[in-house]
This record gives structure tokens, sequence and C-alpha cells, in this order.
């Protein structure tokens, strides 16, 4: 039996990580596996913190997952990153994109915007993505959450035209051309051998 | 087989379509809401918001008398105040099939209460399913209807945020049935509930019950899966997948039906069991019941509140903790936030300067409790804070800090406009402020009785709020452009010091459904003092530099002019060439 595969991706409201996650699942659904995916709605997303759990695998029980438990995060936000860490267990993937959005007692100068969360996320062996200016790179800054799933997609096992067909079908027809250039540049980012930030 | 991605929300709307029903009718609450925008978009069926959950349930109540089937959707808060006419629908039964679907929110994600809708089955005495996915979602949706047509009873699909708002495969080949509605046929023995009548009904109503009681020990929505005996779990809804994930050794008994129980089946399987343990989220429900029917579940130590999850089930029955990576200590936390350019921060800037006691209610404008706007002290239920109002000046509250009363739009038609009767009627003096801003926000955009549209898209009798105020008996009514600050604060200084009932209506469109932005706006740091008042609006899009002057981020920057407006200096100024964008 497959062992089920847990890809936690987390960020801020408005980043599109929801769009992300669902494009992620379709994929999975689309390699005839068996899916959950678990998301929260409402007050969560008035700029509060988004963090979205897709499982994958031959059946697939909880749609939600534990700290320690996640093979993979996939984090849209250095804070975000630090925050969520402690899902990934040891031995799985930590995908950081390297931009920062302070959060609101950050900007009123209620409190200090944290220190040594770069340093921290290096020594639990991330890969940083600019996926901002990757995305510029494809064309709009906000395909920046498909750059991520491109770096992400290297790391899992579905074939490239298996995303590119969901892609295509999930982004509106305006778009596509620059989610898969997106795509593609996020992929080839974290590729094997690939000049991840690090 | 046609597979796709459906939410638990989807796959309600997808069951009751299914089975025929032809009316949706419900009030948006989190995690409920896409279950009737879902069933919304389906071919052949009617939907609509209603004002609230209770008129939501009467007019599926009289579809159903009429002959449709009909689905009612609500948030567990809504059950509340939908129950009046629930409780006595038991008694009626029902013409063709009703259904609740209501979602309960563990862990209160999106909720001021956890409260846990099982608890109305035995207390209504309507029988009450729970689905574990999405999947189940669909299949008992479509077994409610058929089960509360075949035992004259509504049905509730109970659903919580974990089934709700996740997303599994379902197949979606099932055709719809055709559910006609019959002829109307008057019967005032079953439904007009006056007493001899209601005793009637009552009687009918236990033999229904007796009979379902004996369906639901056969029912396939009951499962028994016997695996290794030396652990036995009674489980239900999402809990059931965190325990096979967790204990995929053990026998489960998987409860689809809740209320009634199947008591004979149970005890089976706890004489078959050597340990006996439920597994639930929220009240524990199950146990307590399984008690009072003589069985002993152990105690493990599961939490008493808040969500379960694979790791806690597994670890509360002895399982090893993983090994959890070390969090960055200091981590500002991130809590959600009045968008740039919301039209209620201008009513709260308003009440903080005239240092105002706030009653609040639900809505996107709780945010205004949180600092740096901290305008807000209480929120307890949709549509409190009239009342509450009315009741801190009973108290003898209001003599040095006015007493101001704020509710959104949606929330005043749900159950303010109540609250403000009576006020009127008592001879309130409190200020009560509508924040309208043209939709209900937090759960989404959904159209409401002010809105002027309803939820298939349909123009409709938009509610003149203020002439509405006026029929009531307030006599003073203003409505003011809450962007405009000089003028919000001055009506409210005048308001509060005119003794008088009054209301203000604020009347600005949500910032999110203005699609066009305006140009946005820079911090000239020449002029700029770092007085830090324009930093007090909780604006996102301004942030506070190191050297204490403010920034504005122009990519969140949506044009507003709020900021402009505090600032005493003229440092806030449109974006040109010459102005440094800070914060970029």
């Amino acid at each position: 039996m497959t062992a089920t595969v847990t890809v936690v991706l987390a960020g801020v409201g408005g980043q599109g990580t929801i769009l992300a996650a669902d494009v992620l699942a379709k994929t999975a659904v689309a390699a005839g596996l068996d899916v959950k995916l678990s998301e929260v709605h409402g007050m969560a997303q008035r700029g509060g913190s988004v963090d979205t759990a897709v499982r994958f695998g031959e059946a697939v029980a909880s749609p939600i997952t534990d700290p320690g438990c996640a093979d993979h995060l996939v984090a849209f936000e250095m804070i975000e990153a630090a925050r969520q860490l402690r899902f990934v267990k040891p031995g799985g993937r930590l995908l950081v994109n390297t931009r920062t959005i302070d959060p609101l007692p950050v900007l009123i100068g209620d409190l200090e915007s944290p220190e040594g969360v770069e340093e921290a996320l290096v020594a639990e062996g991330a890969i940083f993505i600019d996926a901002e200016e990757l995305a510029c790179e494809a064309g709009s800054p906000k395909s920046a959450n498909i750059v991520l799933l491109g770096a992400l997609s290297t790391g899992l096992a579905f074939p490239v035209e298996l995303w590119t067909e969901v892609i295509t079908a999930r982004v509106p027809a305006a778009s596509v051309e620059f989610n898969l250039r997106a795509f593609e540049l996020g992929r080839r980012a974290c590729g094997e051998g690939g000049a991840c930030l690090l | 087989m046609s597979l796709t991605l459906l939410s638990g929300n989807e796959a309600v709307a997808r069951g009751a379509w299914e089975a025929g029903a032809s009316v949706g009718v419900g009030y948006p609450g989190t995690p409920s809401t896409q279950a009737l925008e879902a069933f919304a978009c389906m071919e052949g069926a009617y939907a609509e918001w209603a004002p609230n959950e209770k008129v939501a349930l009467e007019v599926a109540a009289g579809a159903s008398m009429g002959g449709a089937r009909s689905l009612v959707t609500m948030k567990h808060v809504g059950v509340n105040v939908a129950a009046d006419p629930l409780f006595t629908l038991a008694y009626t039964g029902v013409g063709a099939g009703l259904v609740v679907f209501v979602a309960d929110d563990p862990g209160m994600h999106s909720s001021q209460n956890e409260q846990d809708s099982r608890n109305w089955g035995p207390f209504a005495r309507v029988p009450v399913l729970e689905p574990s996915d999405s999947r189940e979602a669909l299949d008992f949706t479509r077994v409610a209807f058929e089960l509360s047509e075949q035992y004259d009873i509504p049905v509730i699909v109970r659903s919580t945020t974990r089934i709700s708002h996740s997303k599994g495969v379902v197949n979606v080949d099932g055709p719809r049935r055709d559910h006609p509605s019959a002829a109307y046929a008057k019967d005032i023995g079953k439904w007009v509930m006056m007493p001899a009548m209601a005793r009637a009904r009552r009687a009918a109503l236990d033999a229904r019950m007796r009979e379902l009681s004996a369906h639901v020990e056969g029912s396939p929505l009951n499962r028994v899966e016997m695996r290794d005996p030396a652990i036995g779990i009674v489980t239900s809804g999402v809990s059931y997948q965190y325990v096979r994930e967790a204990l995929p050794d053990a026998s489960v008994f998987k409860l689809g039906i809740s209320y009634p129980l199947p008591v004979a089946a149970l005890a089976a399987f706890a004489d078959e069991v050597d340990r006996l343990i439920v597994v639930e989220e929220a009240d524990d429900y199950l146990a307590t019941h399984l008690r009072a029917l003589g069985m002993s579940p152990e105690y493990v130590g599961l939490p008493e509140s808040g969500e379960l999850s694979p790791g806690i089930v597994a670890q509360s029955l002895g399982g090893q903790a993983p090994v959890v990576r070390q969090t960055v200590e200091g981590l500002p936390p991130r809590p959600p936030l009045m968008c740039p350019g919301c039209p209620h921060r201008g009513a709260y800037n308003a009440l903080r300067k005239v240092k105002a006691i706030v009653t609040g209610d639900i809505g996107c404008y709780t945010l205004g409790a949180l600092a740096p706007l901290s305008s807000m002290d209480s929120c307890v239920c949709m549509g409190a804070s009239v009342g509450m109002a009315h009741g801190m000046r009973l108290a003898g509250q209001g003599s040095d800090r006015p007493v101001v009363a704020v509710i959104g739009d949606s929330t005043f038609a749900h159950s303010g406009v109540t609250g403000l009767i009576d006020l009127a009627y008592n001879g309130s003096d409190a200020l009560v402020c509508i924040l309208d801003n043209r939709i209900t926000a937090m759960t989404g955009h959904q159209h409401n009785p002010v809105s002027g549209s309803t939820l298939q898209g349909r123009p409709a009798t938009e509610v003149d709020l203020e002439a509405l105020c006026r029929s009531i008996g307030v006599q003073r009514v203003r409505t003011i452009d809450p962007h405009d600050l000089e003028t919000a604060e001055q009506a409210v200084r005048e308001e509060v010091a005119s003794g008088k009932l009054s209301v203000i209506v604020f009347r600005a469109p949500c910032a999110l459904l203005i699609k066009e932005k305006e140009q946005p706006y820079a911090v000239d740091e020449d002029l700029c003092t770092a007085c830090g008042l324009c930093i007090r609006l909780g604006c996102p899009a301004i942030s506070k530099g190191e050297d204490g002057k403010a920034r504005v981020d122009i990519t969140l920057c949506v044009g507003c002019g709020d900021c402009v407006q505090v600032c005493k200096f003229s440092a806030i100024e449109l974006t040109g060439p010459a102005c440094d964008i800070g914060g970029v």
C-alpha cells in the first residue's frame, strides 16, 4: 500500500495558498490517488495565517496532519515558515519563499520583527526560493504560488504533463501562459542540481 | 465513474440535488456557507439567503409542507435561532423531505462558541446524521431526505469544520431523483400545533422515533469494523478518520447516525471488545449516552474542548509523540485584520475619539476590538450589540463615556432590528451605528436584504435602513460616509450629545467590492514627524519605519485617503515621481 504523502502549504491570507493547494490536490486525483485537502475559511482569511494540508496516497483517512508528520512544507512567507516548521518531519522537505510580510503588531510598532528566522530555517535545511522574482520573470507577480508549486513538484512523483494539464484547466484562460512559465521556472530553480538560493 | 474533488459543503449540496431537493434556504455562517452557494448553482434548484436561520427554516418548512424537498443550511449557532420552529417541526413532521444541514466549529476557527449540534437530536427529538468525509456528506444527505419522508421528521445532517472545509474525492455520477410536488391536502391535525393537536402529535412523534430507533439498529450508515478486539472505539464524524489513522488495528463502531443511537448494536460491540473507548470532539455526547445505557467507556484523557487530530488520538492511547522541530521563539502573532480601505475603520476612528463604550456584534467589524483600534467592548451573538447597549444604560453606564452599539447591515437585518424596536419602545437614549458595507463580508460576500440582490443574482428590493429605523420610532437617523472622518466624528459627537435614541448609518461599500483601485498614497519623509496618528488607524498598508516615520506599501494601498485625513502635517500625498514610496 502506497504511504500517504502530506504537504502543508502555509502563508498569509491573499497569497494564493488555497489555489496552489487545489492544483496540487487535483494533480494527485489525476494521478489516480485518493486525496484529502483541509483548509480554513472565514475570519482567518482576513490577512491572518492560512495553512492548508494536502494529503494523497492509496487511501487517505484524516484531512489534517500533526506536528512532526508532514513530508513537505511549502511556506509562502518567512515568518509563517518559522511558525509552521514544527509540522515537517525529520528528513522532510522545507521549501521557503524568501518574502517577509510583517504582521500588524509589527507594522504598528507594538512588536519587533522577529530575529533569527532565516538562520533558524537555514539550520533546519530549508530550500529558499524567491518566488516573486521568478513570477515577475514569468510575466506576473500573481503567479508566485505556481512558482512554489513548480519548486515542490521536483520532490513529488507526478509527471510534468499532469501538472501542466491541471494548471491549464484551473487558472483563468488569460493567465495560463505565464502560470505555466512560472511553474517551469519554479521547477528549474529546485530541480536536481538546481540553483536554489541557499 | 466521474471522480471529482468536493468539499463537504459542496458534497452536501450535491446530495440534496441528487435527492431531488428543489428549495434551499439558509443564512451564511462559517463553516456552513458554501453548501447553499453550491446548491444555488445547480440545475433546477431554487436557493435564497434568508435574513436569519429561523426564517430560513420556516421557509423550508413551508416548502416541505407544500411538497418540495427542502434543504436548510446554517452554522451551529444558527440552530439556536432556528430552534423555535425546529422543535415543533419534530411534532408536525414534514410534507416532502426536510433536511437541516448544520456545520459546527470545534476549535472555534471562526465562531464565538463551540456548541455541539448533536445535542439537538435528543433535545428536539430529530435524527442526526454525521458524515465523516465528503463522500459520506453526499450519500448521507441523500439518505437524510429518504429518512425524513419515511419517518415524517426533519433530519439534521451535522458536519464540522474539517468535514465542511476539507475536500475529498467523490463520485458525482448519481442522477437527480425526480421529486415533483404533490397536490396539497389540508391536514390541521398534523400542521396546526394547538395544544389538542400537539398532544396527539407528541405521541405520534414518540411512535415515529421508536420506529426510527429500530431502523437505526440495522442502518448501513452505522458500521462495525471488527479488527483486534483489545481496543474497541466508538466514534463518529471526522473523529473516525483520526481513529483509522492513529489506530489502524483497533475495532471501530462508526456511527453515521448519532441520534437515535443503535442501542443493541452498541451493547453487542461493547461486549466483544476488551477496552471500550469513545473518541469524539466537542461535547462528550456519545460517552454520556453510552454511560446512560449502562456501558462503561474508559476515560483516556482526550481534550475537553477544541479539535482532535490523528496525533492527539494516538497519544491519548499511549502512542509516541513524533519528533517536532523547535519553532523560532518570539514569533509575532498574525491576527486577522481589516483590509486596506475598509470602511469600518472610519467609524471606529470616530468612536475612539469620543471614548465610547462599544457593544459590538458579529462580522468583519468585530476586528475593531483588536489593536490598534481597540474600540469594542463586547461581542456575544448576532444582534446582541443593540440590546446590550440599552442594558448598559440601564446599569447606569454612559454618563462619562457614551454607550454605542455597532452592528453590520446583514447582522442588523438578522436580529438587530428587533433590538432596535425594543430600544425605541422602551425609550433608550443609546446611539446605534449600522455599518452598512453593502454585503455580508466576513463569510465571503453573500447578498442580504440590504444589498439589492438575491443569492441567485436576481435583483431584490433593498431594505431602506433609514426609513425602517424611523418607522420603528427612532427620530434621529442620519447617513454618513465613514471615509469622511471629520464628518463621521462630528456626527457621533452630536448624536451622543443629543440625549436621544439615534441611529447613524455608516454607508460605504466593502473595500473588496471595489474593483477599480484609487491611486495609492505615499509618505513625504521630510514632512512626517513620526507622530503615529496614521499608524493608529491599523491599516495593513501603513507601517512604522525604524525611524518611527510612516511608510505606505503602494502594493497594498487602495487610495481610500483615511490616513491623509488624520495626518496633521500633510505628509501623506498621492504617489508621484517626487515622492518617496518607502516600504516597497
